[in-house]
């Protein structure tokens, strides 16, 4: 049986398409990207933030986006300069974030729960997220979800979703058409409703009911008029990715 | 908008006039070939102040200046801001050992998956650590870009519309051209940049091999740039492969000879992480006392790095350290923090 960890990286997995550079971060992202780079997406562009293009990772998952497995078997190993530039220059249309919280138009919180001048809980800060958040054209959000992540409001505003809904990024002066795609959780898959921007379920997991959905929110969700169940992972899938993280450093 | 941009203007660090680095450059750096070999003692005495604004090379735990980081621990030169651009261990170490009381945080309390820092959490969530601003890893690379181009901004379309952005030091204008917003990133000179490199010969010009991370930028920023290397090499080595210099000498104030520098770190293509150490300091990041133990044993209790390398277990270590990056044994199982 996959865990719900298991069914997360696979669903995101499928999300990427063959032809495409990928923004990647260590853990579920990365452990996605790998599974798309050994199954569907052979020629799927990884990139990392430490300046490592294009390498395919074996053995092991690099545990910092600077080591050296990142560009083992790569194309280019660059600057934080020349990845950042690729992504600002629209380059990697897909990119991976997480979050402590999430508002119903995508935006994310990474930096502090509670006044970012005496915080409760000060968490790592915006790191590359609010970058590729600004910068790829589709990028998928992975996190659990529950009342305190799904928030009516955010500590602070980290990482650019919707913003304030349809227009709001452009008018920021985000680039044209970017931002959040979808939004995986234990759940469902969730995507954003094209006329005003609000994260809609598109998928529930199997054994999930639309009820746990608004159960695990502070703000109602939108619920697709044809919501589907996410097709279970297959058997060649689930076993590529055991392997992919032999020590179980993302998986447990 | 008048408010934010007089908020953005009380959250300026770093930033001078780039005409003022050019008078500062002018006296300060020069292009005589001079043998700039020192101690580490020697090099942290001369180039870190109290209170000064330090950056570290590499990034996230690898390639990290980790001898020169003890070293300011023993000097206890205190009162530090740092920019946090993204570095992991080094400024972690550095602000549970105390001597930093501010930051400039793009990433700054976590390492990735082994989990947040506890001790600088703590250190935050108490007020003894100061945030002074946050920004972004583009950001700050950005920002030193600027401070290398000789130019007070550097223009983004990142985090607009964000509190990343509007608790930066940045300001957003319309863009002449798109007639859009655009953010302008204030450009960052930091007092000190501490640097390891694979090789360098003894004016300062250093190889790196593997990626660069923000380096070359910072290397040419800041005002005083402090590097250790695994090995000084005869300029020969350097002029026979321009190609292969990542930091010229010119930019350079001290270069010290730190073989196996990054210690408990990845350097690239040399040697790998050490997990048994990572987990001995993770374990004792727990508490207070912990910590306070993990310094007296590993840095108030060593003289210098070659002490410190026989502390973590010496040859054997380091040759294992060797082997498992040049995957030619196993990787060990990940250390990740507990609790």
């Amino acid at each position: 049986m996959p865990t719900q960890v298991e069914k997360m990286i696979v669903a995101a997995s499928r999300l990427l398409p063959k032809d495409t550079a990928v923004y990647v971060g260590t853990g579920m992202p990365l452990l996605a990207s790998a599974l798309a780079l050994n199954t569907h997406a052979p020629d799927l562009l990884l990139v990392y933030e430490g300046g490592g293009v294009g390498g395919k990772p074996a053995g092991r998952l690099p545990i910092q986006v600077s080591e050296s497995l990142t560009y083992d078997d790569g194309v280019i190993v660059g600057s934080m300069d020349y990845v950042m530039s690729l992504a600002q220059a629209g380059w990697i249309q897909y990119g991976f974030l997480g979050g402590a919280q999430i508002d119903k138009y995508g935006n994310l919180n990474t930096t502090v729960i509670g006044d970012w001048d005496k915080p409760k809980i000060r968490l790592p800060g915006s790191g590359g997220g609010a970058d590729i958040a600004s910068f790829c054209d589709r990028n998928i959000i992975l996190m659990q979800q529950d009342k305190r992540k799904f928030v009516e409001e955010l500590d602070f505003l980290t990482s650019p979703g919707y913003l304030t809904g349809k227009g709001a990024r452009e008018e920021a002066g985000l680039p044209r058409n970017s931002g959040p795609y979808r939004v995986i959780t234990q759940l469902g898959v969730y995507g954003f409703d094209e006329e005003t921007k609000e994260m809609t379920l598109l998928q529930l997991f199997e054994g999930v009911t639309l009820e746990d959905v608004q159960e695990h929110s502070s703000f109602p969700i939108r619920i697709s008029d044809d919501w589907t169940y996410v097709a279970a992972p297959e058997e060649d899938e689930l076993a590529t990715l055991r392997g992919l993280d032999p020590d179980g450093v993302v998986l447990g | 908008m008048g408010n934010k941009l007089n908020e953005n203007d009380a959250r300026l660090y770093g930033w001078e006039h780039p005409d003022d680095i050019r008078e500062f450059r002018l006296k300060n750096k020069s292009m005589l070939k001079k043998d700039k070999r020192t101690t580490l003692p020697e090099a942290v005495k001369r180039g870190v102040k109290e209170g000064a604004y330090v950056a570290f090379g590499g990034m996230g735990s690898v390639r990290s200046s980790v001898a020169a980081v003890h070293e300011v621990i023993r000097q206890k030169i205190g009162d530090l801001t740092v920019a946090a651009k993204g570095n992991q261990y080094d400024w972690q170490l550095l602000a549970s050992a105390g001597n930093v009381t501010k930051a400039e945080v793009a990433y700054g309390f976590a390492d990735e998956i082994r989990g947040l820092s506890r001790p600088l959490r703590a250190a935050a969530e108490s007020g003894r650590l100061k945030v002074l601003s946050e920004t972004t890893n583009a950001g700050f690379q950005w920002r030193l870009t600027a401070a290398s181009k000789g130019l007070s901004f550097y223009p983004t379309k990142s985090a607009l519309g964000t509190d990343t952005s509007g608790y930066s030091g940045a300001k957003t204008i319309t863009d002449p051209f798109t007639g859009e917003p655009i953010e302008l990133l204030p450009a960052c000179f930091p007092d000190v940049a501490f640097i390891h490199v694979h090789r360098a010969d003894k004016y300062g010009n250093c190889q790196i091999d593997g990626n660069i991370a923000t380096d070359f930028e910072l290397a040419h920023a800041a005002k005083f740039v402090l590097i250790t290397a695994e090995e000084i090499v005869d300029h020969e080595i350097i002029q026979q492969a321009p190609e292969l210099t990542k930091i010229p000498y010119f930019v350079v104030d001290a270069v010290v000879e730190v073989p196996y520098g990054c210690h408990p770190n990845q350097l690239p293509r040399a040697y790998s992480f050490d997990e048994d150490h990572w987990r001995e300091w993770l374990d004792a990041s727990l508490t207070d006392e912990g910590v306070e133990k993990y310094f007296e044993e590993y840095v108030y209790g060593t003289e210098d790095h070659f002490e410190y390398l026989e502390k973590i277990g010496g040859l054997k270590v380091i040759n294992e350290l060797e082997k498992i990056e040049h995957r030619q044994t196993p990787y060990p199982k990940v250390a990740r923090r507990q609790g």
